[in-house]
């Protein structure tokens, strides 16, 4: 009888404990998850440093102004189209609301400074991850995986040199500019809807932009978008860099879903930074 | 004793719980060609790898000019890996840059050399590798073969003292896998570089091999040459060389050396003192031809000359087999010299007759240049069953005259 006891006692511990580790994985998850993030974060911050000492280097010229051209001159037409109807919404939606209080003469103020503070740094930088930051991390990562990264090291040359640090200077040399791209075009879109489409006075739309808009507004969008460049050209290139490592798939798909993460991740950590730069810089 | 160039001492590998390299021991001299051989899996590339420092073992030491790589300072490996190529089994090619940027890339990238002079050395590589109509090209316009010239000559551009190739034949055909073991072999005397490359293509690349490692059950498990290699009582034998080595060779279709061999004990050792002859045939400076219409024309004129002997003698009880990249033997059983004699007339006659215009069409079919004039010679020495056949071998190739001309034009 008290060894009948005994083995209930002991499977009543047993289904407990089961009970107990049920329990708590989703707490193992959570943490195996930040684990997993904090080991990425520690490792592309040396991925960034390492990338960044050969950004003087000789010869790094004409490969930063080829970049330059991939990752900058061909985003102009999409970032000029988005900016375009951006401002546009921006110049409607402030004119409706505006007009409510008779306060439609700062259209045009409301429109230059969401821009040039919010939207143009956020904005350009989310539209550069989407169609140069993709291609960025899926050709490293073609890269990788077709063995071209090892073949550099076995001549000598060091892939952070030749591939990754003139991605990361052509970034931070081009997101500001066509960030700058962005928000003239949207205040030029909010003109349009504002004032030809809308029958605002131009002059008023033009002086509420200029008598609001401070050179201080415009820097702190700028130090956004190289904060944001940093970010987007660092992930980007960690992940194609890394895909033969990833431990959820192989060859082709790895190139796929390091491509997939490089965008996401990089759109995330846009946001998040947005906030944190901000609440720095205000 | 001379210092190996590159030395491995119990050097061990493993991904996860997975042993790829145990206590590996191996010594690489220099000017040599070295051939590491084994099954598919057995960690060859593995290897290679180590050598040019893409992987460091997780036991054991590397040495290199007797130096080991793990004490070197950075400015020592630089210099000592500096010095070694690396030829990729994929190729490894900048699918983005042209053939001619592809082979550039090196010198641009790690040397301070002028515009014009990067220029020279890519066109005379470029040159030598049959690449020129190429150079504007991007690697996927290429055929295999192209690909692989275009890898040797990026990987020979920095004129490095090492190059290693990893399965440099891979997915070729027949004709292409011997042209580009042939243009390994010529490059290799002609540059005087040290050479490891490793291969399936068995027996083939013994023609161009001065030592053959053997790596089986992740061990180095025979160091030699090719002849001693034959010798070499080991499962490897059995499990690997056997199942490499086909009955007949895919390029010339002639016996393997084993299975000829095989054959000659049976045929000509059963009884002692039988009379035999033998018949060396061979193209005349397969070098200098090889650089006037390139290694596949050459590799096309040695296939059908291997696939007319073979008919010829085989339908007389002869066998043949492919003894050097230039050479063919053929053993007449029972035949002595004045009998040989009279069967070569009927051959040459056979031979001037039928085989050299469709040697010479498949010839031009991929001569790169030059209205050439090739020489093809025989020679034929008589032996008993048990003479030592590498005198007779030489008594052979010391009688050779010519038996026929072919001329070769490209686009013929």
């Amino acid at each position: 009888m008290a060894q009948t006891g005994n083995c209930r006692n002991k499977n009543e511990n047993d289904e407990k404990a089961v009970w107990g580790m049920a329990a708590l994985r989703p707490f193992a998850f959570i943490g195996r998850t930040v684990l997993d993030w904090v080991d990425h974060l520690g490792a592309a911050a040396i991925f960034l440093g390492m990338a960044l000492q050969h950004v003087f280097r000789r010869k790094q010229f004409a490969k930063t102004v080829r970049q330059i051209y991939y990752i900058g001159a061909r985003s102009i037409t999409i970032i000029m189209l988005v900016s375009l109807f951006t401002g546009m919404v921006l110049g409607l939606q402030a004119y409706h609301a505006l007009s409510k209080f008779g306060a439609q003469g700062a259209v045009g103020s409301l429109v230059a400074l969401s821009l040039i503070m919010e939207l143009g740094p956020v904005l350009t930088a989310i539209m550069i991850t989407a169609r140069a930051g993709s291609a960025i991390a899926a050709e490293i990562g073609i890269e990788r995986i077709s063995e071209q990264i090892d073949a550099l090291q076995t001549m000598r040359i060091n892939p952070m040199r030749y591939i990754v640090s003139p991605r990361i200077s052509a970034s931070i040399i081009s997101f500001p500019l066509l960030t700058a791209v962005f928000d003239l075009i949207g205040i030029l879109g909010g003109y349009i809807s504002a004032v030809l489409l809308l029958g605002l006075n131009s002059g008023v739309y033009w002086h509420s932009t200029k008598a609001y808009v401070v050179l201080e507004d415009v820097t702190n969008g700028f130090v956004k978008s190289i904060v944001f460049a940093v970010i987007v050209a660092t992930v980007c290139c960690y992940q194609g860099y890394f895909a033969h490592m990833r431990r959820d798939s192989h060859g082709a798909q790895a190139v796929g879903l390091a491509t997939t993460s490089a965008v996401v991740t990089s759109c995330v950590l846009i946001l998040i930074s947005d906030y944190v730069v901000t609440s720095l810089l205000i | 004793m001379k210092t190996p160039l590159i030395e491995f001492k119990d050097v061990t590998k493993c991904f996860g719980d997975k042993i790829v390299l145990d206590r590996v021991n191996l010594q690489i001299y220099e000017g040599e060609v070295t051939t590491i051989i084994g099954l598919s899996g057995s960690g060859k590339s593995v290897l290679l790898k180590h050598i040019i420092g893409l992987l460091q073992p997780d036991e054991g030491v590397i040495l290199f000019r007797g130096k080991p790589v793990s004490e070197m300072s950075r400015s020592d490996l630089a210099g000592s890996f500096g010095q070694i190529s690396y030829m990729f089994q994929g190729n490894a090619l900048f699918d983005s840059m042209t053939v001619y940027d592809n082979i550039a890339l090196p010198l641009i990238e790690t040397t301070r050399l002028k515009k014009t002079e990067i220029h020279r050395k890519v066109l005379v590589r470029m040159k030598q590798t049959e690449l020129t109509e190429a150079a504007y090209k991007y690697p996927s316009e290429l055929s295999g073969g192209m690909q692989k010239r275009a890898a040797l000559a990026r990987a020979l551009i920095t004129d490095p003292r090492i190059v290693l190739f990893d399965e440099p034949t891979t997915g070729q055909d027949p004709v292409r896998k011997n042209a580009i073991l042939s243009m390994i072999a010529q490059n290799q005397r002609k540059l005087n570089f040290t050479a490891v490359l490793v291969s399936h293509e068995i027996p083939d690349v013994y023609f161009i091999s001065n030592r053959i490692l053997a790596l089986y059950d992740h061990r180095i498990v025979f160091q030699g040459t090719p002849e001693e290699l034959e010798n070499f009582n080991h499962p490897f034998m059995d499990e690997v060389i056997n199942s490499l080595e086909g009955l007949q060779k895919e390029l010339t279709g002639l016996y393997s050396k084993r299975q000829f061999e095989l054959l000659n004990h049976l045929q000509l050792r059963r009884k002692g003192g039988e009379t035999f002859c033998l018949v060396i045939f061979s193209l005349r400076e397969l070098d200098a031809i090889v650089s006037q219409i390139g290694h596949d024309a050459a590799q096309e004129i040695l296939r059908n000359m291997g696939l007319f002997i073979d008919k010829h003698f085989g339908a007389i009880g002869g066998i043949s087999t492919r003894r050097a990249t230039n050479e063919i033997l053929t053993v007449l059983p029972y035949s002595n010299l004045a009998e040989t004699e009279r069967i070569m007339e009927d051959f040459i006659a056979d031979f001037n007759r039928q085989a050299v215009p469709s040697l010479e069409e498949g010839a031009c079919k991929f001569a790169l240049g030059g209205d050439v004039e090739l020489t093809i010679l025989a020679g034929a020495a008589e032996g008993q069953s048990r003479a030592d056949i590498d005198a007779l071998l030489e008594q052979a190739r010391s009688k050779q005259k010519e038996i026929g001309r072919l001329q070769c034009a490209p686009g013929e």
